[in-house]
This record gives C-alpha cells, structure tokens and sequence, in this order.
C-alpha cells in the first residue's frame, strides 16, 4: 500500500475516532510523523499542590498580605504558612484548624469538595484534639531542655505524662 | 526479618500474571494513608519523634491477624540495592526509600500486604492483587485499617475526614488503582488521548513507579485524583468502572491491529523477541520496551513458545537491583547490561528447546 501523500510505501496505518466513526489513514514514516505531531494538542497536566497554591495565593492578595500571611505559624507544631507553601507538606494534624481559611479554598480546588463522606475511626471522638497537645507539650519540652530550663522540662514531662496515661487507661 | 534473597527468585504478587482480565489488567492496588494523632506530621518529626512512630506502629502492625503473617523489613538498615530491590517489587515507594531516618515496612509473605512506616505520612497501607481485583483488595485493605484502628488513634478530623501530610490526601486517604498493560493504545498513538479524557474525569495517569515516573514498557497506572467527599467505595467504583472502557479499547487496537497491519505487527514482535534472544548488552529500557511487545504477542497467539508467567518474571528480573541480587554482586551499568543480555538469552532460549512447560 502506497502512503496517501506521497510515493513511498504506507508503513504506518491510522485510525483516527474522532468524529464519531473511524477514518483510517495510511501513510509513510515521514508524513505519519507529521501529521502525528500536527495533530497534537498539550496534554493537560493534573492541578499540582503548587500549582494551586501558586495560584490562589496570586489571586486577591496583595505582597504585604502574602508575607503578613506567610508570618503565621502553627501553635501546635509551629510550621509557618510559608513553609508549608514552600514543601507543600503540612506540620502536623492542627495544621487543618490553625489554617483552615488558607486551606478550604485549596481543598476545594483539588477535590471539589469540603466534606468527608466514607469510613470513620471508631474512636476518633475523644482523639485528635487532645493528642495534638502531646505534639506541642513535647515540641515545648525539647526546647526547654535546648535552653537548660529543666525546671520547665520537667514540668512539662508530668503534663505529657498524664495525657499519655488517660490515653493508655481508658 | 525477611530474607530478601528468598524473595528474589519469585515474581511477586504484582507481576504474578494470573486474575480475571491479566493480559491487560496487571495489578490492582489500594493504599491508605493514616497518621497518628499525638505526633507531628513527618516535615516536622523530630529524629526522636520518628524513632518513636515506628516503634510504636511496628509494635501494633505486627500484632494484626493478617490473613499471612507480616515481617519487618528496617528499610533504614539496608543496603542502597535492597531498598531499589523493594522498590522493584513495589513494595515500598521510591520516596520511602530514597528518604531518611527510622523507618520501615511490614510485608506479608504473599507480597499482598506492605504497611509503610514514616512514608509521607507515619502509615501507608497498601494491598496489591493480580489482575482487575479491586473489591476484593479494599475488603482486605479496609479490615487492615480497622485492625490497626483499634490500638492506635489516627488524626481525624470529623468534617475533614483523616488528615494527612499533604491536603491531596485528606478526606478518605485513599488511592485507588489499576496497573494497565496498554501497548496497542501506543503503537496507535492513542493513548494521549485516552488519557486526556481520564484526567477530565478527574483520573490520574501515573508511568510504572509511580508519580513522576515514566511509562517503561508500556504500563500506566489509573488511579484515582480525589479523596475526599466520595466514600471509600465510590471511589473504588470510579476506577474499577473505567477499567473495561480502557480493556475494550486496548482490544480494539489490538484487534486492528492484527487485521490491519499484521505483517508490521508480526514483524515488530519477531524482531522485539529476536533481539531478546541474541543481544549481548541490554539497557532495562530496551528490555522494557521489547518484552513489552513480546508480551502482547503472546496475548495474540503471535508466539507460542512462551508463557506470560515467565514474561513477568522477566520483567522482574531484569531490572537493576534484581539482577544484581540474582548475580549475587554488584555490578555498574554497564556490566549490569551485559548481565541482563545474557539472563534474557538463557531463560528465552532454554524455553526454545525445553517444551516441557516447567519453569
């Protein structure tokens, strides 16, 4: 079979099912190469986390806001929004809380939606919240021994103690 | 601990060949991803914070009634070869093995099963199964995760669901996908388009290892885009539906093929299986690309002489780490290139003369 463009030999043979119904086309390696690539649109890539954020963050903020913004931080594990813009990888679960209005309209954009619907932990009820404390009790400690206060370390030992035990007595 | 070289030998569960639809449909897979609720994200875990996390989820996960009995695997402690080996097998993720730290895997012997531990998130759940087997996947997956449930509390959030390290996972934490074998869909030039319309139905389309990996050997990975605000279950359906949109199409191809250019065709896989048989050196790409013809032809009965099992099993073994640990040294590329020409030569052309089936 000759190629539909040229002389040469149709080596490469094309359904194309666009339309509807299918046209086919016979054409050599050359004119199948061009009209391969002629034909071909970008293909879309998927939102990225950056590419969201980049985005939204653009969108009705000024630069003085962005930084004002960029300042606040997590009182639970103390990542700031601009680290988390920067690695795209929250701090820890209270993350969602201390940042929801930055974080529900980038949820929105990636899922379309704002609510779980699916499977539950039993024992979620009486969870998260109070363990989250246990993140900063032992991000605080750590820093009080960094400083030598090990008055405030000890202090903050029994605390996390007692949460540890609540927990593992119920 | 896992002898690795014992797993060395065999397939795995991925590549096991067997499953309703498996000349198309390589693997289903489902994964979980559950923090614990008392420590920070992994971004911000302490060197001690991640030391505790896996002790703590090591002690739990192993106490689990599995349908198979986990081991663990210190993915922290191993050689730099064992950790690619694992990821080869898709046991682990290349983020997990290239990352830092305590860390580690529970995986049971059927290879379904592997609980990652300080991956993105503290506990990546995974189940695996041959073939299109997505329902049955997430009835293990999620008996799984209410096992684990019961001994430890995972961040939840009542409106947001689990929370996870990154917000492209809240809601049901759940990645929902299918390994696709789609070779005709490429030869045909199209596959873009079929993926364009995935990603516009919000399906993600990943290459063999992953994100950000490419398409060797003509596998492509569906998997779903969205976690929250549809169930478990309806995001199992959202795949498991489009699987026999994508089978029927990569029959079509197939089909036209072999009606309409079948000495093209013929001639492609002869030669793919020619020079499988006779190279002296091979890059993994090339091994890739051509069993992956071979591969199609023997789904059309264009050769005979081989059975899919062993295809897969090439697959496998021809890739860097597995080679290395079935030569049982280290070897640089190009040495690893001669190795893989000579593996290829002895298991394709001993099948040649050896028709009793056993291999």
């Amino acid at each position: 079979m000759k190629c539909q463009q040229c002389t040469k030999t149709a080596t490469f043979h094309i359904t194309e099912l666009t339309k509807g119904k299918p046209q086919e086309l016979h054409l050599c390696e050359e004119h199948a190469r061009q009209y391969l690539t002629q034909n071909e649109e970008e293909p879309p890539v998927a939102p990225s986390l950056a590419g969201v954020l980049a985005h939204q963050l653009a969108v009705g903020q000024t630069a003085e806001e962005l930084a004002k913004l960029d300042q606040r931080s997590c009182p639970i594990c103390g990542i700031t929004f601009y680290e988390f813009r920067n690695q795209g990888r929250l701090g820890c679960p209270y993350d969602y809380v201390c940042f929801k209005a930055e974080l529900e309209p980038l949820i929105v954009n990636i899922h379309g939606e704002t609510e779980h619907v699916g499977k539950h932990p039993d024992k979620y009820a009486e969870g998260t919240e109070k363990r989250t404390q246990l993140i900063r009790l032992r991000r605080e400690m750590r820093e009080a021994i960094t400083e030598e206060n090990y008055e405030r370390a000890s202090k903050l030992r029994d605390e996390i103690r007692t949460i540890e035990e609540a927990a593992a007595g119920k | 601990m896992v002898d690795l070289n014992q797993l060395v030998h065999t397939s795995g569960e991925w590549l096991r060949g067997s499953g309703p639809e498996s000349d198309i449909v390589i693997s289903s897979r489902i994964r979980l991803a559950r923090n614990l609720a008392e420590f920070p994200f992994i971004s911000r875990a302490s060197q001690a914070d991640r030391t505790e996390i896996e002790s703590l989820l090591r002690d739990r996960v192993l106490q689990i009634q599995e349908s198979g009995e986990l081991e663990y695997v210190n993915v922290n402690e191993l050689k730099g070869i064992d950790r690619q080996f694992l990821v080869e097998r898709q046991l682990i993720s290349r983020e997990h093995a290239e990352s830092e730290g305590a860390r580690g895997v529970a995986i049971d012997r059927a290879e379904q099963v592997s609980l990652m531990i300080n991956e993105e998130d503290h506990l990546r759940i995974q189940v695996m199964h041959s073939g299109l087997d997505l329902e049955a996947a997430w009835k293990q997956i999620d008996r799984i995760d209410s096992l684990i449930a019961e001994q430890v509390i995972f961040a939840f959030h009542p409106k947001l669901g689990y929370l996870t390290a990154c917000p492209t996972n809240v809601g049901t934490g759940v990645r929902v996908s299918v390994m696709l074998h789609l070779p005709a869909l490429v030869i045909t030039r199209q596959i873009d388009k079929v993926f364009r319309s995935l990603q516009k139905i919000s399906l993600a389309v990943r290459g063999l290892y992953g994100e950000g990996s490419q398409a060797m050997g003509d596998f492509y990975q569906i998997s779903n885009q969205i976690t929250l605000g549809k169930s478990e279950i309806d995001l199992v359906k959202q795949v498991g539906d489009i699987v026999p949109v994508l089978i029927d199409y990569e029959r079509q191809a197939r089909d036209f093929l072999v009606r309409n250019s079948h000495e093209n065709l013929h001639d492609k896989i002869s030669r793919a299986y020619g020079i499988l048989r006779t190279a002296q050196t091979i890059s993994s790409e090339e091994t890739m690309h051509l069993l992956s013809s071979v591969r199609m032809g023997v789904n059309l009965g264009l050769i005979s002489d081989l059975q899919i099992p062993t295809l897969n099993e090439l697959f496998i073994h021809t890739q860097p780490a597995h080679l290395q640990k079935l030569r049982g040294v280290e070897l640089d590329t190009a040495d690893r290139n001669i190795e893989r020409a000579r593996y290829l030569r002895r298991h394709l052309n001993k099948e040649d003369g050896d028709n009793s089936g056993k291999n």
